[in-house]
Parts: C-alpha cells; structure tokens; sequence
C-alpha cells in the first residue's frame, strides 16, 4: 500500500539580503507516514520541524521557498500545485492545530461560523445538517452541551475547550491528515492529558493520520508511533518510537532522552553542552559535532549520510557505519 | 532537623473583586492563596507544583513581599517580616531573590549583563567599583559564563545563558533563598537539563535554599526534596519527593500522576480519572475545594473541609480519606 504522505529529500531555504544569506531550514528531509499513523518530529527549537510542516500545507513565508525534494499526499505531487488548488486540499485533506488557540480563533465569530466553515466550503453541508455536524464534532472533542456551548465566542472559553474547539474546526472537513504543531504547550497538565486522550480518540475513530511536532518526548511516547529527531533541518534518526527510546542510535537521540527527567528517579540529568548551531553558518560535516560526546575526526569535515539500523530505521551518524568505524579503529591503531 | 529559614503560617491573599465604574462596590473575594503552611529549610529544595490560577504565583509575590497577606504570617530566621523595617528589610530583600520564567522579559535589554547583576550589587552594599567588577565576574563563573560576557547586551544570548545571567542576578548578593518560578519552562529540552544540573551544582556549594515552582511534575520531582501541591489556594498534600512519587495519596495528586506523560512508550498509565477544570477561586466548591472533580468524593466531602493530617513521618494530606 502506497504511504498517504511520503516527503522525500525536501529542501526548504530562508533567502534573505536579496538572496546573498540562505538558511537551510529544512535540508533533504524524508519520511513517510500511512494512513492512520501518528508520526513525531521533535527537536529544539529553530531545527526545522515547524517549517517542515509549513511546506507540507504551503503556507511558507514568503522568505521561504522550497528548492527541491517533493511532498506526495495521496499520490498527488503537493509542490507543482498552484496556490488555487493548495486552497482545496487545505481544510478538506490535510488540517493544521496551531500552537496558541487564542490566535487561532476569531474573536469576533461564534464558535457554531467557525467550526461550520470548513464544513460548509469543502463538504457543502447546509443548514440543520450543518447544525448537526457542528454538534457532532463538538461532542467528538467532549466538549459538554454542544448545542449551547456552540453558541458561544473564543473568550467564553478557557483555553483546555478553546483548543479543543481547534480540534473540532481541524477534524470539520473530514482530512485524511492533521498537522498538530505543539497543540499542548500552553495547556495544563491535567488539561494536557484530556487534550491527548481526545486526540487519540478522534483518531481511532476517524482513521486520519497524525504529525505531532513537539519538543516534549514524553508526548511522542504516549501519542506516536514513529518518530523522527531533527537537528539543525536534518533528520537525524528516524524509527518506531518503541525502538528509539530503547536503543537510541544516534548520540543527539541519547541525550535527548538523557535530559528528559523520569518520575521517581533523582539521577543526574544529561546536560547536552553548548547550543544548537546557527544556520546561517553551517559548515560540513555533522552539525551535532560540537555537542557530541563521540565525535570522530571525520565528523568535522564529512556530513555522514542515513545508515540502516534496522528495517524502517535509521540514523545519520559514523557510529553507525561499521566501515567507518573499523577505517577509525585502523586510523588510531 | 535545623531550624526552618522560612516559614508560612496560615498566610492568606484576598483579591477583592468589584464592580461599577462610578461607584465602585465590592462583590466578592477571589481567595488567592487560602491558608498556607510551609516550611523551607535551609539549603532544601521545596517544589510547590499546581495547574495555573492556583495560587503558586500569589505564593511567590508574598514571599517577595510584592503583595501583603490579607492574614497570616511569613517568618525568615524565625522574625516576622511584616514587623521588618530600614535595615532588617534591606537585609530581607538581599537574602531572598527571585528568578521568573521568561529571561527575554526579565532581563532589562538596555542594560549591560555586568549592570544587571552588578545593580542588586550597588543597593545593598558598598563595594568600590573595582569589588563590584570582581564580584559580578565571580557570579559569572559560579553559573558557567564568561567573565567577558559582562560587557554584552541580553539581546546577544539565548534562552538558556539569559536564565544563566538572571540565576547570577538572584546570587550576587550572597542569597539564602531564591524563589524559582517556573524558571526552566521557556527553554528547549538540551538547555532545561543544564539549568536545572547547575541549580542543583550550585545548591550543593552555596546552601542556598530554593522554592520551586513548575508544573511539570517530573521536572519538579527531579529537583525538590520535598512537594507541596497546591489547589485552589490551599496545600492538598506535602511529602518527601521520592515518596510522593511513589505513593501519592491525595485523589488530586494521583490525577496528576496519571497525567503525567510516560518516560517510556511501554509506560502503562491509568486513564485520568478526573474531569472538567478547575473551579473559579472567585467561587470554591465548599468543603473540600476538590470533591466536584474527585472520584472518591463522600457526601462529608462537600460539607466539611478536611484538614491537613499527618499520615506517614513527614508527610501530610488534606483529605478525608486519610
């Protein structure tokens, strides 16, 4: 079965001063993701996941463009698409939940005009249906008396309902795929757990597949079931979640999770030293080198490239690469 | 055990809230913090955990005498600091500082880093400028920057070296207690791990005590020796950290076990058990402020208050059930 969405090797630059500084936000990232998955991409901020998805739904800035790869969404190339017809698959096929429901929602329109658009422009359901439908979706999202609570505006709402409202407004027009971008940053962690809980249910039941960006691994390991660490606009390692947590390959994956504290246990946490690299002043070789408590001489000057671990996994790191690692072995011996 | 450095008696905060333009008249009271007993020892870690509108930040404005308390008392060393005045206070707000959440609005961006750190510095000592330049570089060191750095603007760091620079702000003046609110929240996962390593590195060579405040359970956990969760305004439960985590016992704090996130995709959790939101403070539940949520909820829960019982050595619960 061919995957819903296969991104492959897409290239997303920031061109600024007239094109004389390039950013290379997103660097030859690929990954697939089926029907009904959920696939995580995590990293720190400014490593490309946010930009990433953009490119997905084409909605860039205009400083960005995307200079090569492609992006296959239901066997249909998204990047030759004009903007018209991006304007179709937006909200019917692929629908994103932002990070601030405050700013994704209209002040000024009841919750029922919100919900209902989507509905009504890519499913042309009018009238008590309409109603009808929006009640449905409310009550999908557990949102209690949807028939008043629809009648309501943003600020009536605490921001556990207003992000499930977003939910609701993601799911009205029926998409194969959401894009959540750190859909519970701002939320409690009461609040944050119902919001999953609700997510995942609406996932069940619908059968569309998820991208969650997040920098929380603790929402990857309870929501996904691949995930991809991106650093610096590569992916660094990609896998089943299960895999990756036991046996993280690549280094940046290991302190990733070294610096995740665990309940109940006091052991010192994994400091990553230094910062995340400026990406305007990439150099070769691997952009984790500096950080890395096993950096070769190599990785300075040579950016390794995706090595198999396993099926469905791999990493980008020397370590991985046996020839390399026996080439190092000989080289100090 | 040593004599606490800080302690909460009973400490209240009313907020009245009115209404009318004109004629502005009183309607009701949203009881901010309700009744709170904590104590902070001397070079300890308490994490004070709780969802938002709760009451942590109240708790810390208090402490930092940015707000009165509407009742009770606040003891440092065992002295009132309601009765404090000239040089006791000045004393007071040199031993106790603050670092809050957010380093890009915290940190003033026309100032240099080395007047900063150096202004808490010029206020409650009088050092020549030459000891102030010293001083500041030796913070510097303790928090892991450059001496250098003292030149620069904040706009010039990141997240992480800005929290950096505002922990260094909060040790200048030889601290006892430093009130942490939230201060790990705005960063990136590689950087929260390093603040929250130097916290500890820094606690274990100066003594000094910290408050904590999150509201992540696991990051809070980590770092305190001891949790108080709070809940609308009042303590619910208070325990050694490790035994909190493995043995909740308040319904509240065992909901926000469950909601915590796994460290582990094979994590089994329990489905939450609790509902809805928290109530509005303008209006607590009577009784226990938490039985319309509470899935143990008895009819004595919604008449009578539970008060704050020991159950286990140094551990208290507010909750009928104990």
């Amino acid at each position: 079965m061919a995957p819903l969405l296969r991104v492959s090797e897409l290239q997303t630059y920031y061109f600024s001063f007239g094109g004389s500084r390039v950013v290379k936000a997103v660097d030859r990232v690929s990954f697939t993701l089926n029907e009904g998955e959920t696939i995580g991409l995590v990293g720190e901020s400014g490593c490309g996941k946010t930009t990433t998805c953009l490119s997905v739904v084409g909605l860039l800035p205009p400083a960005a463009r995307i200079v090569g790869g492609s992006i296959e969404f239901a066997g249909e190339e998204l990047t030759e698409k004009r903007p018209r017809e991006m304007r179709r698959i937006r909200g019917r096929q692929i629908a994103m939940i932002l990070q601030d429901p405050m700013a994704s929602l209209n002040p000024l329109f009841s919750i029922y005009r919100q919900v209902a658009e989507p509905a009504y422009y890519h499913r042309a359901i009018r009238g008590r249906a309409l109603r009808q439908r929006v009640q449905e979706l409310l009550r999908a999202v557990r949102i209690p008396s949807p028939a008043t609570r629809m009648r309501e505006y943003p600020h009536q709402m605490s921001g556990g309902m207003r992000q499930r409202v977003v939910g609701a407004i993601a799911m009205a027009g029926g998409p194969k795929l959401i894009i959540a971008d750190e859909p519970t940053t701002n939320l409690d962690v009461t609040i944050q757990a119902q919001y999953l809980d609700v997510l995942k249910d609406i996932q069940q039941e619908s059968g569309v597949a998820l991208i969650f960006v997040t920098h929380n691994l603790g929402i990857v390991a309870k929501m996904c079931d691949k995930m991809a660490v991106m650093y610096a606009g590569k992916i660094l390692e990609q896998g089943a979640v299960r895999d990756l947590f036991r046996a993280p390959k690549h280094p940046y994956t290991r302190a990733l999770l070294g610096a995740m504290p665990k309940l109940g246990s006091k052991e010192p946490l994994y400091a990553i030293p230094g910062q995340p690299p400026n990406l305007a002043q990439l150099g070769p070789g691997c952009a984790f080198r500096a950080r890395c408590a096993h950096a070769l001489p190599q990785c300075a000057t040579r950016a390794p490239e995706d090595r198999p671990v396993a099926p469905h996994w791999t990493a980008k790191c020397w370590l991985v690469d046996e020839r390399a690692k026996e080439e190092y072995v000989s080289a100090i011996a | 055990m040593s004599a606490p450095l800080l302690e909460l008696q009973n400490l209240q905060k009313y907020f009245p809230v009115s209404t009318g333009v004109l004629l502005r008249r009183k309607i009701g009271w949203v009881k901010a913090v309700d009744g709170l007993d904590i104590t902070i020892h001397p070079g300890e870690t308490l994490g004070l955990i709780g969802e938002s509108g709760c009451g942590k930040t109240t708790t810390s404005k208090l402490i930092l005498l940015q707000e009165t308390p509407t009742a009770g008392t606040i003891r440092f060393d065992g002295e009132d600091i309601a009765a404090l005045e000239g040089q006791e206070l000045m004393r007071y707000r040199r031993e106790v500082q603050v670092v809050f959440q957010d380093p890009y609005s915290s940190l003033s961006p026309r100032m240099r880093v080395g007047d900063i750190i150096a202004e808490p510095l010029e206020i409650h000592t009088n050092l020549s400028r030459q000891e102030l330049e010293h001083r500041v570089a030796e913070v510097l060191e303790l928090v892991g920057l450059q001496p250098e750095v003292a030149r620069l603007f904040p706009h010039e760091f990141s997240g992480g070296q800005r929290q950096r620079i505002a922990i260094a702000r909060a040790l200048a003046t030889n601290t006892r207690l430093i009130v942490l609110d939230e201060p790990v929240s705005a960063l990136d996962v590689s950087i929260r791990a390093q603040i929250m390593n130097q916290l500890e590195h820094l606690q274990q060579t100066l003594g000094v005590s910290y408050l904590f405040i999150g509201h992540d359970l696991a990051t809070v956990a980590h770092i305190s020796d001891r949790i108080a969760v709070m809940y609308l305004g009042q303590i619910v439960e208070l325990a050694d950290s490790l035994e909190l985590c493995t043995k909740p016992l308040h319904p509240y704090t065992q909901a926000l076990f469950s909601a915590a996130l796994p460290s582990h995709p094979d994590q089994r959790h329990e489905k939450l058990a609790i509902s809805g939101e928290v109530p509005s403070a303008l209006d607590p539940p009577p009784g226990c402020r938490f039985h319309p949520r509470c899935p143990y909820a008895m009819p004595r829960c919604s008449r009578e208050a539970p008060v704050r019982n020991e159950v286990a050595p140094q551990h208290t619960v507010a909750c009928h059930l104990y």
